[in-house]
Parts: C-alpha cells; structure tokens; sequence
C-alpha cells in the first residue's frame, strides 16, 4: 500500500515532492493550452470544448486510477484526502468563481502557467487573486455561520447515491463521456461554423472510441473487482498492523485504561462490544454499547474518525477476542488511537471487584465464545465502584451489599481504595495523517 | 524570451487530460491530498501580510489560521507545488516555443480594458476560491477525483454561472 511516509514538513525531500507534483500539473496545463486566455474563455461560448475535455478527462483517468488502486490493494483509500462537502458554501464559491472566470478569462491554477509563460493577463488575474483571497480572510468572519454550515463531512457520490464505489465510478465516466460527445458536436456547430446538416453525430477518430472504451472497460475491471472489505484491508495493511498484534502493543492494561480517565488532557472512550445483556449486568462507567457487525457501518464509523487525535478509544469484549477483530477493522478503516483492553471485562473484574453478594466467580464452561466469567445475582449496569475505579466516592454508587436500612446519609459511601498496578504504558496518541488537499 | 520561430501547437485535449489525470493520481498516491493553487495563494498572500501587519495577522481568525505566532506560511506543501507549477509551466513553454511576454485579450476590447478585468476577475476568482474552499484545480479536479459531492456540485455551479454571464460580456471576448 502506499506509505505516505513522506520526508518530514520543511525538508528538502518534502519541498521537492511537492515540487514535482506541481511540475507535472504546472507542465500539463501548458501542454493542453490553459496558458492561453481566449482559448480558456472560448469555453463559454461553446467554440472550444478543451476546458471542459481537459479537466473531465483528468477528473475520470485519476478516479479511474484512485478506485483501482484501492480495489487492488496499492492504496489506502481511508487515508486519501477527501475534500470535505460544504454544500452552500461550495456551490455559492463555485457561483462567484464563474464570474471571475468569464470576466477574468483565468482560474488561479491556469494563471499560475500563463504568468510563467509570461503572458501579463495572467500575472495580472494572479495579482487580482491574491487581493481576493485577502479580502475574504478579511471578510468571512461577518459570514463565519454560513462559511461553515452545510458541513457533510466526507461525503462521496457513492454514499450519496448508495451505490457501490465501481457503479458510481462508471457512471461517472460515462457521463464524462457523453458530455465530450456533446462538447464536439457544440464545437462544430458554434466554433466552426458548420450547419447542423453537416455535423456527423459520429466520433471522428477512432483513437477517441478506444480512449473511451478503455475507461468504460477499466472501470468495470473496479466494478466487478469491488473495494476491499475491513478484513481484506487489514490482510493488505501488512506488518504495519500486524505487528503490534503479535506484539500486544494495542492490549492496554485496565490500569493504564483507569488512569488515562484520570488524565484531563486526554479522552478515553469506552466501546463495549458485548450484548446487551452482559453490558446490563456490568460494564465500565461510560462505555458504549456497540455491536460489532455494524462498527465499520458509516454511522458508526464517521464519529469514529471525526475524533480528534485526543481521543483514546478503548475496545472491550468480556475476553480480548470480539475485541481484537474490531481493532482490526477499526484499524484498516483508518481510525487512528483505538486499542484493547487486555483480558476485557473479566479482566477488568479481577483487578477491580465487585461485592460477593452482587457476583460470583462462574464455573468455567466448557463452551467457546466470549463468556462473562462472572454470575451476577442482578444487573448493576455502571452504578457500581468497579465501573469507575478512578472514582474514590461518588453519590450515584450503589452498595447493595451494605446494611439495608442506615441512619446517616452515605453520600456515596465510604470511599474505596483500589489496589495500584503496575502496568507497561501502551498508549502513544498519534496525531492524524495531515493530508490535505493543496487548496485546503 | 521571445523566440522567432512559431509555436507549437497544443497538445490533444484528452492526451492533455490523461497527463493531467496521471499527475493528479500520483499526486494522490504519493502524497494522500490531489492538487491545488489557491490554498497556496492564501499562504503567500498572508505571509505577505504578515511582512506588513504581523499584528493583523494574529488577530483574525482567517489569517492566524494560516501564519498566526509561529507558524510558517511560506513552507506549505502548498507553496512547494505552487512553485513547481510555475517551473513545469514555464518549462513547457520554452519546450513548445511559447514563451513569450504578451498580453493576451479578446479582439474587440482595449488593453486597458483587459488589464482592469483580468485584475477584477482575478479578485472574485480569488475570493470564491476562498469561499469554495479550493478553486478549479483543489475542489473541481481534486475532489472530483475522489468522487467528492461537493467538488462536484462545486465545479458544476462555475460553468452554470459562467454560461449564464457569458452572454453578456460577450464583447469581452468575441
């Protein structure tokens, strides 16, 4: 898969990658003729079709490449930079970008390649875009509410349309292909002149039909291939996550868990894998519950990677077992900080006990599976002691264990001191990949 | 650097767009973000600001975001592919014999007249840039790589409103 490892920010190696991309962008826009104004303009009077063959090409060669890639495993698509969809913001920018563009005769990539070519016009439309992005730094924070509503996130067409990613793809491409259809047939008639009589609605070279057709074809290979599942992903993710397994780098002590609820700077999600009636009879103050077949499901799964890099997400299953393989979808999904509570809520029970008369030690069973190792006599939920070790005393524990009727008020008991463990400190928060688009 | 001989011409559009294609995918894969111009834009415009108004700079939102204490605008992945940009464009143009210092504008309107709307059009591409966060080449192509859905009701709103205002500044042009 590729690494993304780059050089660090400001290095040499940094400055030259990028550098490079912007060559190939920077060269490619010449080639194809966006250094010159008139023909970029001729776009909107129906004469010449490049701006619109250019860019739609790029657009469906990259997605054409982008899915495949990632429907055979040489990229992590979870890891790519998807520009996120501000709806209204986007469509009103997009609206007031026209007008500059028909007025100005440029877009700010276009006129970066007429202005090295030394044409004035496009040094001239740089230096108006530099005014226009100061003024709206100097603007937007009369409008902020509107700059950022309509936020979706990362929201592919795909999702949109609830489509798999190779359907859409195809789609997408045809649709690229019918437009190129038309934009020749409009050339013809309002760039050259012809009458309609004249136009052959035929392409007129072949290479076109083969260029098309192999898009078409390539994006069925995508299609019938499909994208990976979280399983698969975490096949192809490789040593990079397979190591810390067979290491338990990713299984945190329930003490190391305990203290990083303690720690102000740092916020420790609890998931509970379990069913809902283990997760009733104990689980850990504030877990939620959820169940591991919908984990990788996009409304599950989005909150998951919208927390910041100071979010630690714990895993907890009754054994260590559900737990590992939601890590590892987890994990091949993107989601960054996410570890296992070693030995799970049996574990957790062990180190932080519950009164004899709310639970007992079960019988081993001879049964696999993620078994509760504990009989409880009731379900106790998160109301008591154990569920929140970190608490010495709190007003919502219950001690049902103590005399029913008391004279004095608990408030919350006598305060419970809980055996210090030592534990091998396993959490590294990791910041996010910053990748970002370079329009960002 | 004006040179004598003729131009060359273009390049086929489609043969273009695959290059271009291709450039935006390694972009992808190399780096994990596509391309862009107008990000970058902001970092230099800022920087520049900051020369002038450091104090400015801190205070709104907008540019502290960009160059604000301690940060550094000049040294954005941004400004790198900017300038590379700017090399592969003008290498292109020495290659195919177009670099030249001209101005270039409709056949119907005066110089003056297209200075005043290169810098107008240039400052409302800027500022829809900014509001689009990302003009043509970071959301339209970019985002449209990736299947983005705002890239694309993005890129389909600039030739809707370009194909509407077209007929009017017709003279600009034709």
């Amino acid at each position: 898969m590729a690494p993304f490892q780059l050089a660090a920010s400001g290095s040499l190696g940094y400055a030259l990658t990028f550098g490079v991309i912007g060559f190939g962008f920077g060269a490619a826009l010449e080639m194809g003729g966006f250094g010159d104004t008139r023909k970029l303009a001729a776009q909107f009077y129906l004469k010449d079709m490049t701006v619109l063959k250019v860019m739609f090409t790029a657009i469906i060669v990259a997605a054409v490449l982008i899915a495949g890639a990632t429907a055979f495993g040489l990229l992590d698509m979870s890891r790519v930079w998807v520009n996120p969809t501000y709806l209204w913001p986007g469509i009103l920018g997009g609206l007031i970008m026209g007008v500059g563009f028909v007025l100005g005769g440029f877009c700010p990539g276009t006129s970066l390649v007429a202005a090295s070519t030394l044409k004035l016009d496009g040094m001239l439309f740089l230096l108006g875009a530099l005014v226009g992005v100061w003024l709206f730094g100097e603007t937007v924070g009369s409008y902020e509410t509107f700059w950022i509503s309509s936020n979706m996130g990362r929201f592919t067409l795909a999702e949109w349309l609830g489509l798999p990613v190779g359907v859409t793809l195809l789609l997408v491409v045809l649709m690229a292909l019918a437009m190129f259809w038309a934009g020749e047939l409009a050339e013809q008639y309002f760039g050259q002149k012809k009458p309609w009589a004249e136009i052959s609605l035929r392409p007129r070279h072949g290479g076109k039909v083969v260029g098309a057709a192999a898009l078409v074809l390539a994006s069925m290979v995508v299609l019938v291939r499909g994208q990976p599942t979280p399983a698969q992903k975490f096949e192809l993710l490789g040593a990079a996550v397979q190591k810390p397994v067979a290491e338990r780098a990713v299984f945190v002590h329930p003490a190391e868990v305990v203290q990083l609820r303690q720690d102000i700077n740092v916020h420790a999600a609890v998931l509970d894998l379990r069913d809902e009636h283990d997760f009733n009879l104990f689980h850990v103050g504030g877990a939620r519950r959820v169940d591991p077949a919908a984990l990788t499901r996009p409304e599950v799964l989005k909150p998951l990677l919208a927390e910041p890099s100071s979010t630690v997400t714990f895993l907890m299953a009754n054994g260590e077992g559900p737990a590992l393989e939601a890590w590892k979808a987890l994990k091949a999904s993107g989601v960054t900080n996410v570890y296992v509570v070693e030995g799970g809520v049996n574990r957790w029970l062990q180190l932080y006990p519950v009164d004899a008369c709310v639970a007992a030690p079960a019988a081993p069973s001879a049964a696999d599976g993620d078994r509760l190792a504990y009989q409880f006599a009731f379900a106790t939920g998160s109301s008591l002691p154990s569920a929140w070790p970190e608490l010495a005393v709190s007003r919502s524990f219950r001690e049902p264990c103590a005399p029913a009727v008391s004279e004095e008020p608990h408030h919350g008991g006598h305060g419970i001191t809980w055996p210090r463990y030592e534990f091998a400190k396993k959490v590294k928060l990791q910041a996010k990949v910053a990748v970002k688009g370079g329009c960002g | 650097m004006a040179t004598t001989k003729e131009a060359r011409p273009y390049v086929n559009p489609y043969l273009a767009g695959t290059l271009l294609g291709v450039v935006l995918f390694l972009s992808f894969y190399v780096t994990g973000g596509g391309l862009g111009a107008s990000g970058a834009m902001t970092d230099i415009q800022t920087g520049v600001l900051r020369w002038f108004a450091p104090g400015h700079v801190d205070r709104v939102a907008y540019f502290a975001d960009v160059a604000g204490g301690a940060k550094n605008p000049w040294a954005n992945s941004g400004v790198f592919m900017l300038a590379g940009t700017i090399v592969g464009g003008l290498v292109s143009g020495l290659f195919n014999r177009r670099v030249k210092l001209e101005l270039r504008k409709g056949p119907g309107i005066t110089t003056a007249t297209r200075v005043v709307f290169a810098l107008l059009g240039g400052a409302i591409m800027g500022y829809g840039a900014r509001m689009a966060r990302g003009c043509t080449s970071g959301q339209a192509l970019s985002g449209g790589a990736v299947l983005s859905v705002g890239s694309w009701a993005f890129a389909f709103s600039i030739f809707a409103s370009g194909y509407a205002l077209a007929w009017f500044v017709r003279k600009l042009w034709n």
